[in-house]
């Protein structure tokens, strides 16, 4: 009986570097997300009125009516990012459920990646937006006295989103776990059925709050 | 009784209360979320997408606070520095 929460194990060494669980899981749920977003873009290009390319187009939409309602306006770039962060998570999480599988959000290392991704598009979509002066300009905004606050502000809120995350899928999974070894059979399948709408809810917080944060960055010169 | 069974007592204890107030904490919050949201819903059904949307962003971020103390309690029970590797 063994309980994985910050341990990741080591499967094998490609020359120097460790690969690990992790790195296994997330690089298939990439090369699944990649494929199957190939084979869409394709179907809606040759067959628009199938299951699959509707599917497909009324997701693209609804990421971008999101950003048009969260950020203020619609934003490609940004309904790229927070749709592409959503999906990866979703299916991330979601691949944990199957047997054997350790979601690969369930790990530190992963939440924190993604969440540093989201530390650095804040700047760099707000000095796109508003030029490198309009968005300096936006920490000194009350008072020049409160600039350690902002810069504490942006820190705090990525190490929240990765730990979020992380809480969130790490303790789902550990239950599943500590009740399997209670008791096996049928008694973690309400649990399990909860960890999906918790792993698909906790996707979705994570792309809003990286659409809030980059939208909020982009209007910060606008005001 | 050693200084790893003492330690060891005083982790768990710890995590113990960590996660009864943590759980209080967010349990109290939610509530009043989920309250606040209900009549919301009701005075206006119309803005239903909205504040559905509003309502589960401030969900997770009063939660997460609870998740911290979680990932406490964990790092106290299993991850803790001053337990040596031998000892428990």
């Amino acid at each position: 009986m063994e309980f994985r929460i910050f341990g990741d194990p080591v499967l094998f060494h490609l020359g120097p570097i460790p690969i690990t669980e992790t790195m296994v899981t997330s690089t298939l749920v990439t090369i699944a997300l990649s494929g199957a977003a190939v084979w869409s873009a394709r179907t809606v290009k040759s067959q628009p009125l199938s299951a699959m390319a509707i599917v497909a187009s009324l997701l693209v939409e609804s990421f971008d009516n999101l950003v048009a309602e969260v950020a203020g306006h619609p934003h490609r770039l940004v309904a790229n990012l927070s749709g592409s962060l959503f999906l990866f998570i979703a299916c991330c999480n979601i691949a944990g459920q199957l047997p054997g599988v350790h979601p690969a959000t369930g790990s530190l290392a992963t939440t924190s990646a993604l969440a540093v991704v989201v530390f650095f598009s804040v700047p760099i979509a707000g000095i796109y937006a508003n030029g490198l002066g309009g968005y300096l300009k936006h920490y000194f905004q009350p008072n020049p006295l409160l600039m350690p606050l902002h810069l504490i502000s942006e820190i705090s809120r990525t190490l929240a989103l990765a730990v979020r995350l992380f809480g969130n899928i790490m303790s789902g999974h550990l239950l599943v776990a500590l009740l399997v070894a209670l008791a096996g059979f049928l008694v973690p399948t309400p649990i399990m059925a909860l960890d999906l709408l918790i792993g698909l809810l906790q996707a979705y917080i994570f792309a809003i709050l990286s659409t809030v944060y980059i939208g909020a960055a982009i209007s910060a010169g606008k005001e | 009784m050693n200084d790893q069974t003492i330690i060891a007592i005083v982790a768990m204890s710890a995590a113990a209360i960590t996660m009864a107030l943590g759980a209080i904490g967010a349990a109290l919050g939610e509530s009043r979320i989920g309250a606040a949201a209900m009549d919301a819903l009701a005075r206006q059904p119309d803005e239903a997408s909205s504040i559905t949307r509003t309502l589960f962003v401030s969900l997770a971020m009063v939660e997460s606070t609870s998740i911290f103390c979680l990932v406490i309690a964990l790092i106290l029970l299993f991850a803790n520095p001053f337990v040596s590797a031998t000892g428990v």
